[in-house]
């Protein structure tokens, strides 16, 4: 491997640690970096897509509640006639002839009043027309001419139960639940693997007293413990990351300190102690790289977890609010109507499959490529 | 694995061969919506326990399949010329144990539910009787209540002042009886199946939380000839997506309310067994009138005018909610027409105009927007129409947070009088009679008025309805007093609500009714 | 092993007590109480209920009551489910949770264990891949996912299995159930499996093992197996202990009667007895199998030792 690295035979004060060794061999692993690709778009996608995207993310169409994913533009060429009947109708105009002129529609109305040449606002604010305009006004003002350009909108992704498009909103999302997943765990993990190890390690009765303070965490009411949240201190996104954190390191802590029993027994922890590397090094240097394997396994599963209990928060009112939305807001919205409209289900889905696979194949590689003994 | 399989396999082929052996059992499946709290007919307060109790007890008055009022343990009765005192005669008619039903069990029922002891949640109900509010604030001992057994068959009840809706509050779910030996005997676990005696078409047989209750037929009932069904099967779920796809497996005969998200889908699909009917309930959203920027009216007309209530209705709701411009729903009894906001028959572009106006004149427009905080209890579909509704009113120059808490909090914040601009409510009525939605706001109503209205006008206006005995005079006073309700708007009305059912098309004998009662020995199934 | 087993059961009394205290007065903060409904009720009918659930008393005087009646396990009536205790709604459901999970649990080590040796034995072949691929699609896609759409094909499109309910324990009623359950444990355990089944197929004793020639299959499940296990039996204790107490999820989509619900439905409602039950309920789940779990701990690996 050297000898590929010429720059290590010049100059070989420099060693290669533990570290750089890890990241040539996760580079080599192809599953993970066609992960890391994803992943890197995925999160490419939810930062600049909001603002690439034609559409704003809380911008509510009221003609195209939930209509269905589709490349073609709406409205599709059959919506148009009944839409421009349904306006005409509401601003009280009868339709004598329609005529289709590619993108513009130019309609002969009549009504038993005075036309009033408000009514174009019917036709404008629709989300099919654009540019209306009426002219060529009889004399008594009760037959005009009525034009309006068709304005054809993508969704490619579909739209939600508010006539949004779920395209933007899937991006937006991202943010969120990628903030959130990758936050969390990390607070998560961070907490856990020290507590765990530290309790692991140390043994005894202090690992006894810290091993029951996590039992009486994990059996206090988590949701409880998150409308107490909400009442003092009102929606808050950090607040958030705390109660995630709270609840997700313990886990975390309890498989540390399992691995941790078996590692202090390793000759090399016992050779460590035996030179007088104090008990923090020890850690810090022995036990918890050791403990990275299943670490990386379960930080892996942790990802989904905090997402999905994000949705949980939001119904406490926690989470986030609309017009903001999450993976795990989309994805139980659309677990509601699977029959009927399950493009609101199958996308945000796909986005949160998709990172959650990249996410465990680069852990799947992080692992491999972390083993001490995988050289 | 496979052992187990195989045990599974034959247990289906015994169950399969026992129901071929009681095939003429006629079974009937319903969707409960949900968990009953309890099946004591004096704690009861929520529909999924009175579909179940109205099955297993008939009070005084009865309720027809279509939702009228019925004769049911009395036969007759007759009503004193000043309204206040009502007396009814019984017909024979026995307990499932055999016992005859007597006055005095409706004396010892009216008396349990008025005793503080027992913790009834929905007493209120029945305070017209008098004394009825003394004896449950424990201010007069139970035995003065205005309720007299005169003999067995006579029954005696002295309101405390005229009360044209007191035939229906006696067909509430409060309104039924209790077997005053076994309630003796039991005490509070006289509900459970084992001790429980019942008078009505159904005695229980089983309850398991959070799964089912089931009644069978009471063969002592006095109408079980015309019974059609053995057993009555109440699926207590509340996820409302696993209710409409148990009926389409054929597990369900009816689905108690199709959820928004899925009208869609069942429309294409089964359209035919749908029933949307109108139901006695309106969704408003409160406005604090102790907030400043909600005290001038012209703002709270402006937006209750700005909101495109078919569009709530049609697209948000799916059909599923029809569009309210007045609090009492229309069709109810001893009303009339509801006073109708102005704006109802007006075009949405005239009505955002003129909302725009309201708005300017108070000083707020785009550039220096009206900042309102909008609270909701967490709900699929309260969540859509708070967006839709926000989005009405943004180009108004109104700029909508929304904070959405669980129910409970919810409803505590807004009882507890604390901050806040506009929140949702919704209100179902106990009763069909306008009293039971005006009296919301009533000043000293502060339970339910939310908005913190306080107009004496108004509270004298409704006195004067509760004192008034002609039915025609009382509806247009009460309709003055809504007229100021539609003035003041302390609610802005939005949506009335719509009883949403799947009934399988094996089906008969339900009809949809205002009251979305349906009594299950109305309803015939066939194979 | 037994002095340390009697050490650990007796700190397991200051641990629950504490547990006890710190939810008790924890659910006490929140607002509103069991008896707020959509509609409020009057003030009075309010006070005679609480009077007769003894809410009306200080909640220091509250507290000791129920430690009190803790103490001989009487956990008190439910507030919300009028008609029941909390020990009979348990009774009732606590059997079907423990059931339902067991099963679960159950087919996640056999299935989850079996892909894992598989996936470590071809590290990164393409079987590996694939069977990590399968084992990650049930951990992504969520259990309020699952369920409706395994209901909908087999139960509704299909109509093999029942869309809903327990039929009385019926095998039939069960099998969606454990299996959405399960496809998250089964990617868990497949994971954790595969990971230290590929450092323990390489440690000193495996090697040995081989070179002596013993049968792959010995080798396997006897060396290798016995030291992989070690960080999935850590994740069992915790998993184990949240299957078994039922699945909020699982039980309103399927209809089953389980306890799952009323940590929800309790909290939901302040439901402060059943919140209380449910507390007590994880609480003992938890302590004994940690217990257990360092208890496998030191059968399956000599090098720990409590002492």
């Amino acid at each position: 491997m050297t000898a590929t690295y010429p720059n290590d035979i010049e100059a070989p004060t420099k060693g290669r640690s533990l570290w750089d060794d890890a990241r040539d061999r996760l580079l080599a692993n192809r599953a993970a970096v066609a992960s890391m690709i994803v992943l890197a778009v995925i999160t490419l996608l939810s930062i600049v897509g909001p603002f690439v995207s034609p559409h704003d993310y809380d911008a509510v169409y009221r003609d195209y509640v939930k209509v269905p994913a589709s490349l073609e533009a709406y409205p599709k060429p059959d919506q148009v006639q009944p839409a421009f009947e349904g306006l005409a109708k509401r601003a009280r105009l009868t339709i004598d002839s329609f005529q289709r002129d590619g993108d513009q529609v130019v309609a002969e109305v009549t009504s038993r009043r005075e036309i009033d040449p408000r009514t174009i606002r019917y036709i404008d604010r629709s989300d099919l027309f654009t540019n209306a305009s009426i002219g060529d006004f009889s004399e008594n003002n009760r037959f005009a001419v009525l034009r309006a350009d068709i304005n054809y909108m993508h969704f490619y992704f579909g739209t939600d139960s508010n006539g949004r498009d779920l395209m933007t909103r899937t991006f937006m999302a991202g943010r969120v639940s990628l903030t959130i997943g990758l936050l969390a765990t990390i607070v998560a993990i961070t907490i856990g693997v020290l507590y765990g190890a530290t309790s692991g390690y140390l043994g005894g009765r202090i690992d006894q007293l810290m091993m029951r303070v996590v039992d009486v965490l994990y059996s206090l009411p988590f949701i409880f413990f998150v409308i107490m949240l909400v009442v003092f201190f009102g929606r808050n996104f950090v607040l958030m990351f705390i109660a995630v954190g709270a609840v997700e390191w313990l886990d975390m802590a309890r498989i540390v300190r399992g691995q941790t029993l078996t590692i202090k027994r390793q000759e090399y922890v016992q050779a460590a102690e035996a030179m007088g590397v104090p008990d923090r090094g020890i850690i810090r240097r022995h036990i918890v790289p050791n403990t990275l394997g299943p670490v990386v396994v379960y930080m892996t599963l942790l990802v989904p977890k905090v997402i999905l209990l994000e949705s949980f928060l939001s119904f406490l009112g926690l989470g986030v609010q609309e017009p903001m939305t999450s993976w795990g807001v989309l994805i139980s919205e659309g677990a509601r109507n699977l029959q009927g409209a399950a493009w609101m289900l199958i996308f945000p889905s796909i986005f949160l499959t998709s990172t959650l696979f990249a996410l465990n194949f680069i852990g799947d590689g992080l692992r491999d490529a972390l083993d001490p003994k995988d050289r | 694995m496979f052992k187990s399989l195989r045990v599974g396999a034959l247990a289906a082929a015994l169950m399969a061969a026992t129901s071929l052996t009681a095939v003429a059992e006629v079974v009937l499946h319903r969707d409960n919506g949900g968990e009953p709290e309890t099946l004591d007919p004096h704690k009861t307060s929520v529909t999924t326990e009175n579909n179940i109790l109205k099955d297993m007890y008939e009070g005084l008055i009865g309720l027809s399949a279509d939702g009228k009022l019925i004769p049911g343990m009395a036969e007759s009765w007759t009503i004193s010329d000043d309204g206040t005192v009502y007396t009814f005669n019984l017909r024979d008619a026995k307990w499932s144990n055999g016992d005859p039903v007597v006055a005095g069990d409706f004396e010892y029922s009216l008396r349990r539910i008025m005793d503080p002891a027992t913790g009834a949640k929905y007493a209120t109900v029945l305070y017209p009787i008098k004394n009825a509010e003394k004896v449950n604030k424990s201010e007069l001992p139970k035995e003065e209540l205005g309720v007299k057994a005169i003999d067995d068959k006579t029954l005696e009840i002295t309101l405390e002042s005229p009360t044209p809706y007191f035939l229906g509050l006696l067909q509430h779910q409060t309104g039924l009886p209790v077997h005053p030996a076994t309630v003796e005997e039991h005490g509070t676990d006289f509900v459970r199946p084992e001790n429980v005696v019942t008078n009505g078409a159904f005695i229980i047989t089983e309850f398991v939380p959070n799964s089912h209750v089931t009644v069978v037929r009471n063969e002592n009932y006095y109408g079980n000839d015309d019974v059609q069904i053995d057993k009555v099967v109440f699926h207590n779920i509340e996820d409302r997506g696993a209710a409409v796809r148990r009926f389409e497996a054929g597990e369900f005969h009816i689905v108690d309310e199709v959820p928004t998200e899925q009208m869609a889908h069942v429309k294409s699909t089964m359209a035919d067994q749908l029933l949307v009917a109108p139901y006695l309930g309106t969704y408003y959203y409160a406005l604090n009138h102790e907030s400043e920027k909600l005290k001038d009216p012209g703002v709270r007309q402006a937006l209750s005018m700005a909101i495109d209530r078919e569009f709530l209705a049609d697209e948000i709701f799916a059909g599923t909610m029809s569009v309210a411009y007045s609090i009492v729903p229309p069709g109810i009894d001893n009303y009339g027409e509801p006073a109708y906001a102005e704006y109802k028959g007006q075009s949405m572009i005239d009505r955002e105009d003129e909302a725009r106006e309201l708005l300017e004149a108070a000083g707020y427009n785009e550039s220096n927007p009206l900042k309102l905080e909008l609270r909701y209890n967490t709900n699929e579909n309260h969540k859509n129409a708070a967006i839709a509704i926000a989005d009405m009113w943004k180009p108004l120059g109104v700029e909508v947070s929304m904070l959405n808490t669980d129910v409970k909090t919810h409803y505590a914040h807004l009882r507890d009088q604390g901050d806040f601009d506009v929140a949702r409510a919704g209100w179902i009525g106990d009763y069909s009679d306008p009293q039971n939605f005006l009296f919301l706001v009533e000043s000293d109503n502060t339970g339910f008025n939310y908005a913190r209205y306080n107009n004496p006008e108004y509270d004298a206006l409704m006195d004067k309805a509760a004192a008034t005995l002609d039915l025609e005079k009382r509806a247009d006073i009460m309709k003055q007093a809504e007229v100021l309700f539609m003035r003041d708007l302390p609610f802005i009305p939005i949506l009335h609500y719509s009883s949403k059912k799947l009934v399988s098309d094996k089906i008969s004998g339900y009809e949809p009714n205002l009251r979305d009662e349906h009594q299950s020995r109305w309803i015939t199934v066939s194979e | 092993m037994l002095r340390y087993v009697i050490g650990r059961l007796l700190t397991a009394i200051p641990t629950l007590f504490l547990i006890i205290t710190i939810s008790f007065f924890l659910i006490r903060i929140a607002p509103g109480g069991p008896f707020d409904l959509e509609r409020p009720l009057e003030a009075k009918v309010m006070e005679n209920l609480n009077k007769i659930y003894h809410l009306d008393e200080p909640l220091w005087m509250q507290y000791v009551l129920y430690l009190k009646n803790v103490a001989v396990l009487d956990f008190g009536p439910s507030f919300y489910l009028r008609d029941f205790s909390i020990n009979e709604l348990f009774a009732q459901s606590l059997p079907i949770s423990i059931q339902l999970g067991t099963s679960a649990l159950a087919l996640a080590l056999v299935v989850g264990g079996f892909m894992g040796v598989m996936a470590a034995l071809r590290q990164n072949g393409p079987g590996d891949y694939s069977i990590m691929a399968a084992a990650t699609l049930g951990v992504t896609i969520p259990n309020f996912v699952v369920a409706p759409v395994l209901t909908l094909i087999l139960g509704v499109w299909l109509g093999w299995l029942p869309v809903g309910g327990w039929g009385g324990g019926a095998f039939v009623n069960k099998i969606l159930p454990v299996v959405t359950l399960a496809l998250p444990q089964i990617a868990v355990v497949a994971r954790l499996t595969r990971g230290s089944m590929i450092e323990a197929l390489r440690s000193n004793h495996v090697r040995t093992a081989r070179a002596y020639g013993l049968s792959a299959y010995l080798v396997i499940v006897v060396h290798a197996l016995r030291g992989a296990i070690l960080p999935v039996v850590s994740y069992l204790g915790p998993a184990a202990a949240a299957l078994l107490t039922g699945s909020v999820v699982v039980e309103s989509i399927f209809g089953i009667p389980g306890i799952g619900r009323y940590f929800v439905q309790g909290a939901l409602n302040r439901d402060y007895t059943l919140v209380m039950g449910t507390v007590v309920v994880v609480a003992c789940f938890v302590i004994v199998f940690n217990l257990v779990v360092d208890l496998l701990y030191a059968l399956l690996d000599p090098r720990v030792r409590y002492d």
